[in-house]
C-alpha cells in the first residue's frame, strides 16, 4: 500500500516535471525558465526523498539538503544575471 | 685496437685538433700540418704493400656492438690497398696543392680542413671496412663531407644549390645501398663482406637476392655519377678545386667503382649485375663524352670526362664479371676487363687530378675558366701547358703515357664482348664496342679543346681579371708528380702490374692472374680502332665550330638537370597542395576527420571480427522512474540542438546534468549525485560568465545551421558507440572484481562508505592526480586571466 502511494506520488512529480521541462524548453522568455528551473530543483528535491523512501536509505538526505541549497544559489544567480547583467560585482577594479 | 684502426681513425682525431692549430699558429697554413698526416698515412700504407703482393692480406677486428654483429673489422687485401694508397697519396699532393691555392688571410682554413679530414677518413674507412654497416656509416661520412666541401664557399648561391643536390642524390642511393646491405645481411647471416663472398654461389638462390643487388647497385651508381645520376658531379663543380681535384676525380666519385668490384665475386653470378653494370657504364661513358665536348667551362668539361670515364671504368668491371662463368675454359679476355679497369682506376686518378690541378691553376693565374676566354697561355704558362698536355693526351688515350694503354685494354675487352655466348650477348653485345668507340672519339675532341682551346690561339689579355704568368713553385708540384706518374705508368707499366693491380684483381675475381701489361700487342683489332678515333678525333675537332650547333637544338630538352629540377619544384608543389588540401585550418574539418576515422576503424573492427552481439540475458528489468528519466534527458538534449538562443542551450544543458544526477540517485550513488548537482550548478554558471561576455558582433541568436554531413557523423557516432556498448555488455567474460571491495571495505580500511574508501585508500593515487588537475586547472585559469603579456605591452 505504501509502496503504491510512493509510486503513484512520484509519478505525478514526474508529469509536473515534464511540464516544467517543456515551460523550460518554451521559454518565451528566460524568467519563464528561470522559474521553471527553480521549480524543478524543488521537484527533484521530492523526487529524490520519494526514491529514497522506495529504496529504503537515508543516504539521499544530504543529496536534498544541497540541492536545496543549490537551487537557492542558482535561481539567485540566475535572477541577478538577468537584471545586472553580471553575477559578481566586482567594484574594486584592480 | 690495432695501429690499422688508429691510421683509420686518425684523420678524424686530426680534425679535432685543426682548429686549435690553427687559431694557435695564425702564421703557418694550416696546410701543412695536414700534409704531415696524409703523408705519414701513405707511408704507412704502402709499407702493406710487399705484403699483399704475396697475397698475405692483413685483417684487424674491433669490437663496437659485438651483439648486434657490426664490429669495425679492417681488411687489407689488393683492392682495398690501392684504395688506400690512392686517398693518402693524392690526398697528400691535394693537401700541399691547397696550401698554395687557398689564401691563409682571406679563407676559412679551419672548416677547410676540418672537413678535408673528414672526408680522408671516411674515405680509408669505406675502402678498409670489411662490415657492411661500418661501410655504409663512413659512406655516409663521405657524403656529408662532401657536401661540406662542395659548399665551402657558402655564400654563393651556386654553391649552396650544387651541395644541396649532391647531398640529395648520392644520400638518396646511400640510404638504397642500406637496404640492399640489410636484405645481403639476411640472405647472407653475416655483415662481413668476406664470409658473404665465401658462400657467393648459395646466395643467388635466395628470392630477395635481385633486390638487394639493385638497391646496392643505386647507391654505388649515384656515387659513382652514373647515368642518370651524373647530374650532381657538373655541379659540384663550385667547390674549390682541390676539393674537385680530390673528391669528384680521384676518390669520392671511385666509391661506387670500389663497391661493384669489392661486390663482384658476390653478385657476379647474376646476368642482371653483369647486364647492369656494361650497360650502365657504356651509356655513361658516351653521355659524359657526348656532353663534355659542348662545355665551355674547364670544369666542366673535366666533371663530364670524369663521369665518362667512371662509366668506363663500371662497364669494364660489369664485363669482368663475365669471368666466372668461364672458369673451366682457358679464356681470360674477361679478367683482362677487369685488370684494365683496376689499371685505368689508377691512371684515372693520376691523369685527372694533374688536369683538374692545372685548371685550377689557370684559374687561380688568369680569374677566368671560361674556354672563351683563354687562349695563347702556352708561352704564358709554360709548365701549366706541358702538365695539361700530358695529362689530356693520356686522357685521350695517345701513346706514350698511360691512358693509351688502359684504353688500348678497354677498346679490347669490348670487342671481346661480342664473342661472349651467354645472357644474349650475341644480340646486343655489339653496340658495345660501338658505344666505346664513338665515345673515345668525343674523348678525342674534348681532350684536345682542353689543350688547344685554352694555350693556343690568340691572346685576349683585355678579357682575363689579372694578367697571366706562371703559378707559384709549390701550386706546381704535385701537378708535375702526377704528371710525370701518368709518363711513368706510361713507359713502365709493369712497375704496378704485380704490384699493385694482381693483388688488386685477385681481390675482385679470386684465382690467380697474371698481368702483364706491354705496349705492343701486334696488329690487333683495337690498335685500329685507337688510329681511327685519332684520325676521326682531329677530324671532328678542326670541323668543330660547323658541328657544334647540333648542341644547341638537341640536349637542351634531354637534359637531365631539368627533369631533377622539375621533380624538386614538382614535389614540393604537390606536397603543398595536398597539405592544403586537407589542412584547412578549421577545427571543424579536423573533427570531420576525427570522428570519420573513429566510425569507419570502429565499424570495420566491429563487423569484421563480429564482435557484433546483442545479448539481453544479463540486463535488469527497466522501471517507469527509469523511463521517464530517460524521457526527460532525451528531450531536452535533442531540444539543445533545435535552440534558438544559446541562453536556452545553457538551461536545457543545465537540465540534462540534473537529470543525470538524478539518475545517480535512482541508480544508488548517492556521492556521485551530490558531486554532479554541485559541478552541474558551477559549470552552468560558469557558461553564463561566458554567455555574457560574447562579443556583441558574433552574438548572433539564431538557430544552428543544419548540415547534412555533420549529422551523419553525429548519428553514425552515437550508433558506433551504442553498438559497441551493447556489444561490450553482451559479452562479460569474468566477475566484476567489485565484490572483494564490498568485503573489505570496514575490515580493511574501516569505513563504511566504499566509494570513499576506494578514493582515498584501495586506489588512492588516482585522487591524488585529480587532485592535482584541478590544481594545474585553477593555475592555469589564474595565469590566463593574470598574465597578459600582450596588453602589458601595450600598456608599458
Amino acid at each position: 500500500m505504501f509502496h503504491a502511494i510512493l509510486q503513484i506520488s512520484l509519478l505525478c512529480v514526474s508529469i509536473s516535471m515534464l511540464g516544467l521541462v517543456y515551460r523550460v524548453i518554451k521559454g518565451p522568455s528566460a524568467p519563464d525558465r528561470v522559474v521553471a528551473l527553480d521549480a524543478m530543483g524543488i521537484n527533484l528535491i521530492a523526487i529524490i526523498a520519494l526514491v529514497s523512501m522506495l529504496l529504503n536509505t537515508p543516504a539521499y538526505l544530504d543529496a536534498i539538503l544541497l540541492l536545496g541549497i543549490l537551487s537557492f544559489i542558482g535561481t539567485v544567480a540566475f535572477s541577478k544575471f538577468l537584471e545586472k547583467g553580471e553575477i559578481i560585482e566586482n567594484d574594486r577594479d584592480l | 685496437m690495432s695501429l690499422l684502426h688508429w691510421a683509420i681513425l686518425s684523420p678524424f682525431i686530426a680534425a679535432l685538433f685543426i682548429p686549435m692549430l690553427y687559431k694557435r699558429f695564425r702564421k703557418i697554413h694550416t696546410g701543412w700540418f695536414v700534409l704531415v698526416l696524409s703523408i705519414l698515412l701513405f707511408i704507412y700504407f704502402f709499407m702493406f704493400l710487399s705484403q699483399t703482393r704475396d697475397g698475405r692480406n692483413v685483417s684487424e677486428s674491433l669490437a663496437w656492438m659485438p651483439s648486434l654483429d657490426i664490429n669495425f673489422e679492417v681488411y687489407i687485401d689488393g683492392l682495398g690497398l690501392l684504395f688506400s694508397l690512392l686517398i693518402t697519396g693524392i690526398g697528400a699532393l691535394v693537401v700541399l696543392y691547397s696550401i698554395f691555392y687557398l689564401n691563409k688571410d682571406k679563407e676559412k682554413l679551419n672548416n677547410f680542413y676540418v672537413y678535408l679530414l673528414l672526408f680522408m677518413g671516411s674515405m680509408l674507412g669505406i675502402v678498409l671496412s670489411d662490415n657492411l654497416i661500418v661501410l655504409y656509416m663512413f659512406w655516409e661520412f663521405t657524403s656529408f663531407s662532401s657536401f661540406l666541401l662542395i659548399g665551402y664557399w657558402y655564400q654563393r648561391e651556386r654553391s649552396r644549390y650544387g651541395a644541396q643536390k649532391s647531398m640529395l642524390i648520392t644520400v638518396f642511393g646511400g640510404l638504397s645501398m642500406l637496404g640492399g646491405f640489410v636484405l645481403l645481411s639476411y640472405i647472407g647471416d653475416t655483415f662481413s663482406i668476406r664470409e658473404l663472398v665465401s658462400q657467393n654461389g648459395e646466395l643467388i638462390t635466395h628470392p630477395l637476392f635481385t633486390p638487394a643487388l639493385l638497391l646496392v647497385l643505386l647507391g654505388a651508381f649515384t656515387k659513382s655519377a652514373q647515368f642518370p645520376f651524373h647530374i650532381w658531379l657538373p655541379d659540384a663543380m663550385e667547390a674549390p678545386t682541390p676539393v674537385s681535384a680530390y673528391l669528384h676525380s680521384a676518390t669520392m666519385v671511385k666509391a661506387g667503382i670500389y663497391l661493384v668490384a669489392r661486390l663482384s665475386p658476390v653478385f657476379a653470378e647474376s646476368a642482371l649485375w653483369l647486364w647492369l653494370i656494361a650497360s650502365v657504364g657504356i651509356v655513361t661513358l658516351f653521355w659524359g663524352s657526348f656532353s663534355a665536348v659542348k662545355q665551355t667551362d674547364l670544369k666542366g668539361i673535366l666533371a663530364f670526362s670524369t663521369i665518362s670515364q667512371l662509366g668506363m671504368i663500371m662497364s669494364l668491371l660489369g664485363l669482368g664479371a663475365a669471368a666466372i662463368h668461364y672458369e673451366s675454359m682457358d679464356e681470360d679476355i674477361y679478367v683482362a676487363a677487369t685488370v684494365a679497369a683496376v689499371f685505368h682506376l689508377i691512371n684515372h686518378a693520376t691523369f685527372k687530378g694533374s688536369l683538374f690541378m692545372a685548371a685550377g691553376i689557370i684559374d687561380h693565374e688568369t680569374g677566368t675558366r671560361d674556354i672563351h676566354k683563354l687562349g695563347g697561355l702556352m708561352n704564358l704558362m709554360p709548365i701549366t701547358f706541358t702538365i695539361t698536355i700530358i695529362g689530356a693526351f693520356s686522357m685521350a688515350g695517345l701513346p706514350p703515357f698511360n691512358g693509351f694503354l688502359s684504353k688500348e685494354m678497354f677498346l679490347a675487352s669490348m670487342v671481346s664482348v661480342t664473342e661472349m655466348d651467354l645472357f644474349n650477348m650475341e644480340n646486343w653485345g655489339v653496340l658495345f664496342p660501338v658505344l666505346a668507340w664513338v665515345g673515345s672519339i668525343f674523348t678525342f675532341v674534348y681532350s684536345m679543346i682542353i689543350v688547344f682551346k685554352t694555350f693556343t690561339g690568340k691572346y685576349q689579355p683585355e678579357k682575363l681579371k689579372k694578367k697571366p704568368h706562371e703559378a707559384p713553385i709549390g701550386m706546381l708540384i704535385p701537378p708535375v708528380i702526377l704528371a710525370s706518374l701518368v709518363i711513368i705508368f706510361g713507359l713502365f707499366p709493369n712497375l704496378l702490374s704485380s704490384t699493385i693491380i694482381e693483388p688488386a684483381v685477385a681481390a675482385i675475381q679470386p684465382g690467380a692472374v697474371h698481368v702483364d701489361i706491354a705496349h705492343w700487342h701486334g696488329f690487333r683489332v683495337e690498335l685500329g680502332m685507337t688510329i681511327g678515333v685519332i684520325i676521326l678525333g682531329v677530324l671532328f675537332y678542326l670541323t668543330l665550330a660547323k658541328w657544334q650547333n647540333i648542341y644547341q637544338l638537341f640536349p637542351a630538352k634531354l637534359s637531365f638537370n631539368r627533369l631533377y629540377d622539375a621533380l624538386l619544384t614538382g614535389m614540393e608543389r604537390i606536397s603543398l597542395a595536398v597539405t592544403r588540401l586537407f589542412m584547412s585550418g578549421f577545427i571543424r574539418t579536423y573533427l570531420v576527420y576525427i570522428f570519420l576515422f573513429f566510425i569507419i576503424s570502429l565499424g570495420y573492427t566491429l563487423f569484421r571480427k563480429n564482435a557484433l552481439t546483442i545479448d539481453m540475458k544479463n540486463t535488469a528489468p527497466i522501471g517507469i522512474y527509469e523511463l521517464v528519466l530517460a524521457g526527460i534527458i532525451t528531450i531536452a538534449a535533442i531540444a539543445i540542438l533545435f535552440a534558438k538562443s544559446r541562453l536556452t542551450s545553457i538551461i536545457l544543458l543545465g537540465a540534462v546534468g540534473y537529470t543525470v544526477s538524478i539518475f545517480f540517485v535512482l541508480f544508488r550513488a548517492p556521492d556521485l549525485a551530490l558531486t554532479q548537482l554541485v559541478i552541474e550548478t558551477i559549470s552552468v554558471a560558469l557558461f553564463l560568465l561566458c554567455f555574457y561576455h560574447l562579443p556583441k558582433i558574433s552574438r548572433k541568436e539564431e538557430r544552428l545551421a543544419f548540415k547534412l554531413n555533420n549529422a551523419l557523423i553525429s548519428i553514425g557516432v552515437g550508433v558506433i558507440v551504442a553498438l559497441i556498448a551493447l556489444s561490450s555488455h553482451s559479452s562479460k567474460y569474468f566477475d566484476a572484481i567489485s565484490k572483494y571491495y564490498v568485503e573489505n571495505a570496514y575490515k580493511e580500511a574501516g569505513g563504511e562508505n566504499i566509494v570513499n574508501v576506494i578514493l582515498v585508500d584501495f586506489r588512492g593515487l588516482d585522487t591524488m592526480f585529480e587532485i592535482t588537475v584541478l590544481g594545474i586547472a585553477a593555475i592555469g585559469i589564474f595565469a590566463i586571466i593574470k598574465l597578459r603579456l600582450t596588453r602589458g605591452k601595450e600598456e608599458g
